[in-house]
């Protein structure tokens, strides 16, 4: 039977559990942090070495665990990549701006468990040699920022922030810091220049790669908060058993934010794969189905930029059979393994881990309206195809959806989107334009159904009647 | 004993490692790093290596003398890199013999290509660049419709129109008709953002071209963006002006025509502006310059390309100091006790006036901003009467990128010729006591206002001969028994030599007004006449026959100083 498993948010929702540093030593808080700074480096078989620091970076490693931020990318590689022989300091920063819309799971953790998130930074910050790092809490979090700023406090209080952490020599100062309100501030570069104090503009790859130029030009990690939660979870329990929770290659658990046309909207945290997109919708432990008489039109996978997946949908996955073979199975929409590899092979990605159900009553014309005004106006507009091609398709959107659409609008808008994506600085392009290649090329009916205004009045030269401005 | 003979030999200089890569096909091998805007060396980029193939890429946001962006994607290149064997690691060598190349593609998306910024993308060995297939001309084509849906087309009244990037690109690149019908984004029009800038936000592209000079180079903080996305404006910082002394370059940056020079906006269309290659006379740093002049009167000052003296920048105050040229008040006739007179007479009565002055009793007070030639001719005058001599110095506030604290072109050019000795003007308090004391009877004077330089009106009218020769009216050309009008740099040809020593040429762009002459012309005339000594008629002549004279100049031509001059020792 498909259920929770809570081991990040194991003690956040019990009664009586408060965010204090009291109430988490009494649940076996910072013990995890003790038991890696008493890690033993070892001998490798093939004659290596490893420091006590290097083994905790190898069961990272090895835990499987991917980046729970949106892209899924490997946390362990993400360590590896950084520049340790550069003598500059290495900079960890843990991404707390958590603007994705439908995902609402780091929340949880800022607001009533933050001290978790704390101890898996300064386990991470250890295993990495970094001396200073950041939390950067979205603008719009201001009693995540409070709540934060306590348990840091707390944390220096008791020692295991500051100099000389827990007697081990070991030195950490985490400061906080809050953004002002943009949604581009969680694309990590983007993150890093606003943390510099500049306009959060993502930087071009190469060469600003974090890991070598990130944070004042020094190498830098740049960590989701339930990732580096988790850290703290394949410590205590070793990267081997965290490995067996979840999937192969989707190892550990993740919160799920599941939102829209479901009975029971709301956070749960499952272990990776082990339950499908229809059971979360459906079960009677997650989402409990959508209300009497409503079917589902269409599921947003994994938050909002993630390619729209419709009803009745069959995708064709590879699967290890018993025998080791690889087969292709023809898989239905509400049978996918909620999980990394599943949803990329769907030619979507479960990205934030929000899911957002929409049944047969909402229009994807109106729906994709919507989500466009978001990424028109969440744009930081550095790049040419995104910076007009964002508000571009928004006015397109609003037109449509406000009975001036024309037939050739779907076209268009394909148009528009298809000229976006891959050719921008960071993936807000991609953002901006897979809901719309998405919507558009799923729903095309829909979006040719609103095509009813006179097609004269748009002369195609830029003097059309003008859509309400934003 | 002798002290042992060791011969030094210098290490040879490191060869320049290349790396082939293929440009629409064609190999080229292209070195394997290249100087960055800072002239330190990075790996050579997509966009340096289809230059080495003579293809241009085109491009708005990179500029080679700023940080890289990578903003505009105008630059966008499809590629292809070789395929890469994973168990032996050694490329995939096809049936045909050649490397098997995977072309770019999303890799989300593996039927779309991809492209990336050549600007800031390094090339790899047997990299296959494709500047000219179907899908970069795409990315191209889409990315000016991008540029352009928002933009006001409003070419026929913008001063950019003819050096237009936009308009440009579009003739090469973009396509004839927008797909766009929407209303367009209205931003702020005729923006006052500093004394001289004039900021058109509905025409910016957001290349940020002019925030990155700003900051980079001029050091100054002043401007930003505000707003987002397709609202992103450029704006100076609130409560601020843009008003360094560099705003100007933001101008010739910008590659739309967002920026506009408060001087010249509305005043030309580019096109029907003659370009003169010339040197500003505004300081001892020689920038080099482009007139923009048209039926003889100067519209602007552009700065020129140099990297041993300005780069491509120049200083506001250079750029805006041509009005005086063709002003009202410059001296156009030859005057004689001041009285209109003719250069036959003047330069008759004047070497006839010299041959009776008394060796040493002679003074010449030249000028730097006088060009080496004539300041060369000068000289000559000053050893046939051993004449003292000497130029005014003229010094203010350097700064730390282009300006120098010697405010006249040719400092050392006079101190070459040897017109003036270490320090410029210290042989001035002598002529004073000279014409106190009556030693001095006979004064030359070019491009300098004595008066100013404290030889009073009163003790000037002790002089028996007092030859003047300027461009301007001054308090000390009514004194004047020969005045003789001069040239304005813009109006002549010659050389200067800054104060690194670059002995740089510039041409004649608008005519001198009235009888005014070129001051090594009649100068010439006038050392044949007096020495019996035979001249050059023409510029190359005497700056080939000055060079074999004075040492420093030696095996120096005319014709061998280019467009951007040649250094010297001094």
């Amino acid at each position: 039977m498909p259920q929770e498993y809570r081991l990040i948010l194991k003690n956040a929702d019990k009664a009586g559990y408060t965010p204090d540093i009291e109430c988490y030593l009494r649940h076996g808080g910072y013990e995890a942090l003790r038991k890696a700074l008493a890690t033993p480096g070892r001998d490798l078989p093939d004659g290596k070495k490893q420091t006590s620091q290097e083994v905790i970076r190898d069961e990272v490693l090895k835990s499987g665990l991917r980046g729970r931020g949106g892209a899924g990318f490997s946390c362990g590689l993400k360590w590896s990549f950084v520049d340790r022989r550069s003598g500059k300091p290495i900079y960890l920063i843990c991404n707390a701006d958590e603007s994705e819309p439908g995902t609402f799971k780091d929340r949880q953790i800022l607001h009533k468990d933050p001290h978790q998130l704390i101890e898996g930074m300064i386990i991470s910050c250890w295993a990495n040699d970094v001396k200073l790092a950041y939390i950067y809490v979205r603008g719009e979090f201001p009693q995540a920022a409070k709540i934060i700023n306590q348990a840091l406090k707390e944390a220096r209080a008791n020692g295991f922030l500051g100099k000389n952490i827990l007697g081990s020599g070991v030195d950490l100062e985490i400061h906080l810091h809050r953004g002002a309100g943009a949604y581009i501030c969680g694309e990590e570069t983007g993150l890093i220049e606003s943390l510099e104090g500049k306009r959060p503009y993502p930087r071009i790859k190469p060469p600003y790669f974090p890991a070598v130029l990130g944070l004042y030009m020094c190498p830098t990690i740049v960590n989701n908060v339930e990732t580096l939660c988790a850290v703290r979870h394949i410590v205590t329990m070793g990267a081997a058993e965290y490995a067996k929770l979840g999937t192969p290659n989707n190892t550990g658990t993740r919160i799920v934010s599941l939102s829209g046309d479901v009975q029971r909207p709301g956070y749960y945290e499952v272990e990776v794969g082990k339950a499908t997109l229809g059971e979360l919708i459906h079960h009677e432990n997650f989402g409990q189905g959508l209300r009497p008489g409503r079917s589902i039109r269409a599921i947003i996978p994994g938050g909002s930029s993630s390619k729209v997946l419709k009803a009745g949908e069959k995708f064709k996955l590879k699967r290890k059979g018993a025998d080791g073979q690889m087969t292709t199975v023809d898989v239905d929409l509400l049978d996918l393994p909620y999980d990394f590899d599943s949803l990329q092979a769907a030619g979507t990605m479960s990205g934030s881990g929000a899911i957002i159900v929409l049944d047969d009553t909402r229009s994807p014309v109106d729906v994709l309206a919507n989500l466009s005004e978001f990424y028109a106006h969440e744009s930081c507009g550095q790049c040419t195809p995104c910076r007009e091609g964002a508000l571009w398709m928004s006015k397109a959107l609003h037109r449509l959806s406000h009975g001036e659409g024309r037939k050739a609008d779907a076209n268009y808008l394909l148009h528009i989107a298809q000229n976006i994506q891959g050719r921008t600085i960071c993936a807000f392009g991609e953002a901006a334009a897979w809901p719309t290649l998405s919507f558009v090329k799923k729903f095309k009916a829909d979006f040719e159904a609103r095509g009813a205004a006179d097609e004269a009045a748009y002369p195609g030269n830029g003097t059309g009647k003008l859509p309400t401005q934003h | 004993m002798s002290a042992p003979v060791t011969v030094e030999s210098k290490p040879a200089p490191p060869p320049v490692e290349k790396i082939k890569v293929k440009v629409d096909g064609r190999e080229v091998e292209v070195p394997k790093t290249t100087p960055d805007w800072l002239g330190k060396p990075q790996p050579t980029t997509m966009l340096q290596a289809c230059a080495h193939a003579g293809v241009d890429v085109p491009h708005y946001c990179y500029h080679h003398k700023l940080p890289v962006a990578g903003n505009c994607r105008m630059c966008l290149v499809e590629f292809g890199t070789p395929v890469i064997d994973p168990a032996t690691k050694k490329p995939v060598i096809n049936e045909d013999g050649s490397t098997k190349i995977a072309r770019s593609v999303l890799p989300y998306e593996p039927g779309t290509p991809r492209g990336a910024i050549a600007c800031a993308t390094p090339i790899s060995p047997g990299m296959e660049l494709y500047p000219g297939s179907p899908a970069t001309a795409q990315m191209r084509e889409a990315v000016l419709e991008s540029l352009l849906i928002n933009h006001p087309l409003d070419c026929p009244i913008c001063d950019q129109a003819g050096e237009c990037k936009l308009q440009e690109y579009s003739v090469q690149h973009g396509q004839s008709a927008s797909s766009f019908v929407e209303a367009k984004v209205h931003k702020p029009k005729s923006v006052d953002l500093g004394p001289r800038i004039v900021l058109d936000d509905e025409r910016c592209i957001l290349c940020t071209r002019c925030i990155r000079f700003t900051k980079d180079i001029a050091n100054d903080d002043a401007l930003g963006i505000i707003n987002r996305g397709s609202y992103n404006t450029i704006a100076a910082a609130p409560g601020r002006q843009f008003d360094n002394n560099y705003t100007l370059n933001t101008v010739d940056l910008c590659p739309v025509g967002a920026l506009t020079s408060k001087d010249f906006r509305f005043k030309m269309r580019v096109w029907f502006l003659k370009e003169t290659k010339s040197i500003c006379p505004g300081c001892a740093t020689g920038c080099n310059i482009v007139i923009g002049s048209r039926e003889n009167s100067i519209y602007r000052l552009e700065p020129r390309e140099n990297d041993a003296v300005n780069g491509p920048w120049m200083c506001d105050t250079g750029r805006l100091d041509y009005k005086w040229v063709g002003a009202s008040d410059r001296l156009r006739e030859v005057r004689i006790a001041g009285k209109p007179s003719t250069w036959a007479t003047a330069l008759r009565e004047i070497s006839v006036r010299l041959g009776g002055v008394k060796p040493g009793s002679l003074a010449i007070i030249g000028s730097a901003r006088l060009t080496t030639e004539e300041l060369y001719l000068l000289k000559q005058l000053g050893r046939k009467f051993e004449a003292i001599t000497d130029v005014v110095e003229h010094s203010g506030e350097a700064d730390r990128l282009l300006v120098h604290a010697e405010k006249a072109p040719n400092y050392a050019g006079a101190r070459l010729t040897g017109m003036a000795f270490t320090e410029a003007g210290i042989n001035l308090p002598q002529i004073r006591a000279g014409i106190e004391s009556g030693a001095i009877k006979s004064v030359i004077a070019f491009g300098e206002d004595l008066v100013s330089t404290g030889l009073s009106v009163e003790l000037l009218s002790k002089l028996s001969l007092l030859i003047v020769s300027d461009v301007v009216s001054t308090a000390t050309t009514p004194l004047a028994h020969y005045l003789l009008p001069g040239c304005a740099y813009a109006e002549k040809r010659g050389t200067f030599i800054n104060a690194k020593g670059r002995v740089q040429k510039f041409m004649k762009a608008v005519e001198a007004p009235g009888d005014a002459r070129p001051e090594w012309e009649f100068l010439h005339e006038l050392v044949h006449q007096v020495t019996g000594s035979n001249g050059y008629s023409t510029i190359e002549g005497l700056f080939n026959s000055m060079a074999k004279e004075l040492p420093p100049l030696s095996g120096l031509e005319w014709s061998r100083l280019g467009d951007t001059g040649v250094t010297i020792t001094l």
